[in-house]
This record gives C-alpha cells, sequence and structure tokens, in this order.
C-alpha cells in the first residue's frame, strides 16, 4: 500500500469518526432534553405537593376549605374502578391472547383481527367514554358507576394485555411445543402446562402497565359522568348482616384520583393547586410502583426461563 | 424406485410393525418427501440415513403426525401399523392417539423448563397418572435407562436447563422412554454427545429393541452400520435404497448409495 494511500484511509477514518462524535453529542443532547424536562416537572410538582401530604389529607373528604380537603374518596374511587378494571380485563386480555397465538388458525379473518387489535390501542380514550356512556349507562343501565367506569377502563387498556398476552406467549419456542405434543399431550395441556406458565411474567408485566395507564385516564372518566366532588365512600363489600357481601358498591357513584385533581386544579385559590399538587405525587408514585414492579417481574421471569 | 417392499418382505422372516406406503409429503407446494415406501419391522432398529437436507427429519416426523401442528403442510399415501393395518395419516384418527403410541427424540434437546423429574414424568401426567409410587419408579426407570439416572438421582428437582447440552439430550430421551412406546423415533440423538454418552445410547437402544420397534436417523454412517438391522438410504426425498445393513452397505445396489457410503458426496 502506497503511503498516499494510507493517508487518504487514515482521512476517510477521520472523517467517519467526526460523524460518530456529532451524531453522539446530538442524541445526548435530545436525551437529556427530554429527561431535564421531566426531572424539572416531578420536581416542581413534589416541591409544592409533599409539604401538604399527610393522613388528614388521605382520610378526609374534599371541602370548601382547602386546608380540610382530603382525596379519601377518591383513592378508595380509584382502587375501586382499578379492581373492577383488572377482573374485567385480565381473563378477557389473556384467554383472547392465548386464543389468538395457539388456537386462532392462521387465515385473512385473524390478520384482520390483528390488525384492528392495534389500531383499538391507538384510538382516543374519550372515544371509549362516549361508547361506554351509550352502551354501559343508558344501553345497559349501569348508571354512572365504579362498574361503568372499571368495564370502561378495562376495553381501554385490553388492547395492551392482548398485545403483551402475545409477545410473551411468542417468545417460546416452538421446540418446547413439539416437545409437549410429542408425548401426547392435548392443546388444552400445552396451553395450561406450558404457555401460561412460561409466559406468565411478560403476561404479569402487560398487566401491571395496562393498569398504570388506566390509573391516569380521566377523560373517558369525565365522560361517563364521574363526580368531581364526593363526599361519602362506597358501599362497603362485607357488613356485619346476613347476606354478609354486598355488590352494591359496583352500583355506587364515584370519583378519581386524577378527576380530583382536574377538579382542584381548576379553581382559582391557589390553596387548592397545593391540594392538587399532593394528588399528583401521590398518583405518580402508585404509577411508579406499579411500573418498577414490572420491570422486577419481567427480570426475575427472564432469569428464570432462559431459551 | 426400487422394489423395496417386496424384497424386503422375505428379509430373514421378521415380522412388519408398520409400513409406509408411497408416502409423500410437501410443505406449501415444496415436496419434500416423494412417494416413499417402506416397512418398519418390529423389535428391529431401522436406520435412516442421507445426505443434509435429503428428507429424513420431515420422513420422521410423519410418524406422530408433528407436521400437524403447522399450517400449509400435506401427507399424501399411508403409514399403516401392522398388523391392525391402522392408517395412523388418516383424518379419523386423534393425533394425540398416535402420540401417545409413537413418541419421539428431536434433533435438538428440547427440555421443558421445570424440574429434571417433571421432564420425565410429564408423558405420565398428560396421561392423568396420579399414583406417586408408579411414577416415581417410571421415572427413575427411564432415566436409568438413558444413563442419566447416577448424574441427576440427588438433583432431580433441579431445572433441566441446568443440564449439559448431552445430558439434556439423555434426558429427552428419558421423557420418550417414561410412556413405554411402542415405536420410538430418534432424530440424531447422539450428534451432541460425547463418544462415552454416545456408546451408552447405542447400547441402550440396541437394548430396547427386546420390545420396541425404532426408527433412528443418523448421519453417523458406522453408528447405523453398528446397531441398525435395516437401513434406508435417502436422497432428495426420494428412498433410493431400502435393505438389510450388512447388505447394504457391503453391497449397495444403487450408486448413488454406493457414492453415499463410501463418502463421496452428502
Ligand atoms: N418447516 C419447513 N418449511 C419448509 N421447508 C422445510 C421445512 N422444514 C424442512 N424443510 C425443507 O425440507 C427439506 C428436508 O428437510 P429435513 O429437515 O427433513 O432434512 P434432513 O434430511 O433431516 O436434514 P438434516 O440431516 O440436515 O437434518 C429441506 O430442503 C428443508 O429445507
Ligand atoms: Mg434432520
Amino acid at each position: 500500500m502506497s503511503r498516499s494511500e494510507m493517508v487518504r484511509i487514515e482521512r476517510h477514518l477521520n472523517r467517519r469518526k467526526v460523524a460518530d462524535f456529532l451524531f453522539a453529542m446530538v442524541g445526548l443532547l435530545c436525551l437529556l432534553f427530554a429527561l431535564l424536562t421531566l426531572l424539572a416537572l416531578m420536581y416542581d410538582l413534589a416541591r409544592t405537593g409533599v409539604p401538604r401530604l399527610s393522613l388528614d389529607f388521605l382520610a378526609s373528604f374534599p371541602s370548601r376549605f382547602a386546608d380540610r380537603s382530603g382525596i379519601l374518596s377518591a383513592w378508595v374511587g380509584t382502587l375501586c374502578v382499578m379492581a373492577v378494571t383488572a377482573v374485567a380485563v385480565i381473563p378477557v386480555g389473556v384467554a383472547a391472547g392465548v386464543y389468538l397465538e395457539e388456537y386462532a388458525p392462521k387465515n385473512a379473518l385473524t390478520a384482520i383481527i390483528e390488525l384492528n387489535i392495534i389500531n383499538l390501542a391507538a384510538i382516543p380514550s374519550i372515544t371509549f367514554g362516549l361508547m361506554a356512556l351509550g352502551l354501559f349507562v343508558y344501553e345497559f343501565g349501569f348508571g354512572q358507576s365504579i362498574l361503568t367506569a372499571g368495564l370502561t377502563l378495562g376495553l381501554l387498556v385490553l388492547p395492551i394485555v392482548i398485545v403483551t398476552t402475545r409477545e410473551a406467549i411468542r417468545a417460546i419456542p416452538n421446540t418446547i411445543r413439539e416437545a409437549a405434543y410429542a408425548v401426547g399431550a392435548s392443546k388444552w395441556q400445552v396451553v395450561q402446562h406450558h404457555i401460561v406458565p412460561y409466559s406468565a411474567g411478560g403476561i404479569l408485566t402487560g398487566i401491571i402497565i395496562s393498569l398504570s395507564r388506566a390509573i391516569g385516564e380521566t377523560a373517558p372518566l369525565i365522560t361517563i359522568g364521574a363526580l368531581t366532588f364526593i363526599a361519602f365512600l362506597p358501599t362497603p363489600p362485607v357488613s356485619g348482616d346476613a347476606p354478609y357481601v354486598s355488590f352494591q358498591w359496583l352500583m355506587d357513584p364515584f370519583t378519581v384520583m386524577p378527576i380530583q385533581m382536574f377538579n382542584w386544579v381548576s379553581r382559582p385559590q391557589p390553596e387548592f393547586h397545593v391540594n392538587a399538587a399532593a394528588t399528583g405525587v401521590i398518583l405518580l408514585a402508585m404509577t411508579l410502583v406499579m411500573n418498577g414492579a414490572a420491570i422486577y417481574i419481567r427480570y426475575r421471569f427472564r432469569k428464570r426461563v432462559k431459551w | 424406485m426400487v422394489n423395496t417392499t417386496q424384497e424386503a418382505a422375505t428379509a430373514g422372516g421378521d415380522e412388519m410393525r408398520a409400513e409406509i406406503r408411497r408416502l409423500s409429503f410437501s410443505y406449501g407446494d415444496k415436496t419434500v418427501v416423494k412417494s416413499v415406501s417402506m416397512p418398519i419391522y418390529k423389535d428391529r432398529i431401522t436406520a435412516l440415513i442421507g445426505p443434509s437436507g435429503c428428507g429424513k427429519t420431515t420422513l420422521l416426523r410423519c410418524f406422530n403426525r408433528m407436521h400437524d401442528l403447522y399450517n400449509d403442510t400435506e401427507y399424501e399415501g399411508e403409514i399403516a401399523l401392522l398388523p391392525e393395518n391402522r392408517n395412523i395419516l388418516s383424518s379419523d384418527i386423534d393425533p394425540i392417539e398416535v402420540r401417545m403410541r409413537i413418541s419421539m427424540v428431536f434433533q435438538k434437546p428440547n427440555p421443558f423448563p421445570k424440574s429434571i423429574f417433571e421432564n420425565v414424568a410429564y408423558g405420565l401426567r398428560v396421561r392423568g397418572v396420579k399414583r406417586r409410587s408408579f411414577i416415581e419408579e417410571t421415572v427413575e426407570r427411564a432415566l436409568a435407562q438413558a444413563g442419566l439416572w447416577n448424574e441427576v438421582k440427588d438433583r432431580l428437582g433441579a431445572s433441566a436447563l441446568a443440564l449439559s447440552g448431552g445430558q439434556q439430550q439423555r434426558l429427552c430421551i428419558a421423557r420418550a422412554l417414561a410412556t413405554d412406546p411402542e415405536i420410538v423415533l430418534l432424530d440424531e440423538p447422539t450428534s451432541a454427545l460425547d463418544p462415552i454418552s454416545t456408546a451408552h445410547i447405542e447400547e441402550l437402544v440396541v437394548t430396547l429393541k427386546q420390545n420396541v420397534t425404532i426408527v433412528i436417523v443418523t448421519h453417523n454412517l458406522h453408528q447405523a452400520a453398528r446397531i441398525s438391522d435395516y437401513t434406508g438410504f435417502m436422497y432428495l426425498g426420494e428412498l433410493i435404497e431400502f435393505g438389510r445393513t450388512p447388505g447394504l452397505f457391503t453391497k449397495p445396489k444403487d450408486a448413488r448409495t454406493e457414492s453415499y457410503i463410501t463418502g463421496r458426496f452428502g
């Protein structure tokens, strides 16, 4: 190789290194910008909200006076709605995902259904609220209740559960299915003994992520008529008198934390804004804990099942 | 085409356990097994040899209807179980029944991510066997047959994925034997094993043929010559030659068989 040639190659290499470096810098800046904005927002929320947090805040109903207000009805409402959402979405979403992966024939109809599930995930949430208002509130007569809210959010996040279930199942190699079929297992046995257990980590992660998405939803619940000011709790599910258990709470009116926040933010007095920030801190903490749990579960299962 | 059936039927007076009759198999429109006819003798070892990609695995998987799990596959012809003359490829026959009677060890070890014990016991579990003592005895017997018992008897509860590749393959053999199958299909069971485990598996296969019919795919011609009673040579999806192993290896009738076993192609 001649000297001039080597110089040329070196120059070319240097140019490429500069390009590499420039791109890395731009990428880092973009990342920092996104992260810093997020951190600044969270810091601001925490600075305003955290001093307001107290047991009293959790144990009081909202009131006309900002300093006596609390989020008791809101967090109980959130918990109840989430319970209904989970009970509705877990069996339906997991069963649909298992069906699509393991049972459905691979034909045009299945392809259309698959496409639609992905599209469903992209529909604006308020549309789900409108649909639920027509179907659950008026058609089925569930009213503006916890049941309606839970089912609405369940429908909203159903695509997430289906898609993550399918992804988790698709990660199971075919050789494992073949091994089970080869000793004489039926399809249901394969699903029960292998498919669901081996994909449980991924499925659980999907469920948690879908619930953490549902917990912050506001628009569809306002559409179906959640109250913004509520000073009582739903009927307790258990009581001292026969028949001891009651499902009346499903039909009770409710509010949830993001709606409570929305209500307080829209008031003129700054004291209420502090309440909103405090509620935001709790909501954020709940989602962070849920996402953390999802990451932890995924990590644990990855370690246990290696293909 | 060779007149396999007639020639083989006279071979040594062995009794047929199954007969492949003009079997063709296609993935989509790609025909991979082309009109193969071949007997499988009871309590004998039949070896399938041939260059890579000639359709040995595909043919073997027809026996336990593994192809049924996938779309766009097509069988033509029959595999008849004898003496009852039941065509196991017929759509009236439940593939699960076929798989309960004919078990298979795959080319690559595929243990379940469960414990060693559960892997071997799985065939019994799907049959609804509940008796603990029976399951334990069977697991021990199958592991011992596969030559794995001494290595794993102290850690039956450990994950099967923690075993070495060769141990995993022997575990899969134990899993296939635990259910007392009538026919065992082995797809290159020793390709991942060291010479000692290979010798052990070969010994096992020879012992098994006292009461089990065995079909084994192998790339190792010495292995085929050592252990099998009958050998079929496949080339590009066709069965070129079938016959008693010594005869096929010493006096092949077809030029292609001869080139293959003398190492001139494949
Ligand atoms: N799922 C599949 N879809 C389409 N073609 C396939 C499929 N599996 C195998 N084939 C093709 O069928 C032919 C036979 O494959 P097969 O696995 O039966 O060969 P083999 O004789 O077992 O080879 P080897 O000795 O390498 O294992 C090959 O040409 C292969 O490419
Ligand atoms: Mg093969």
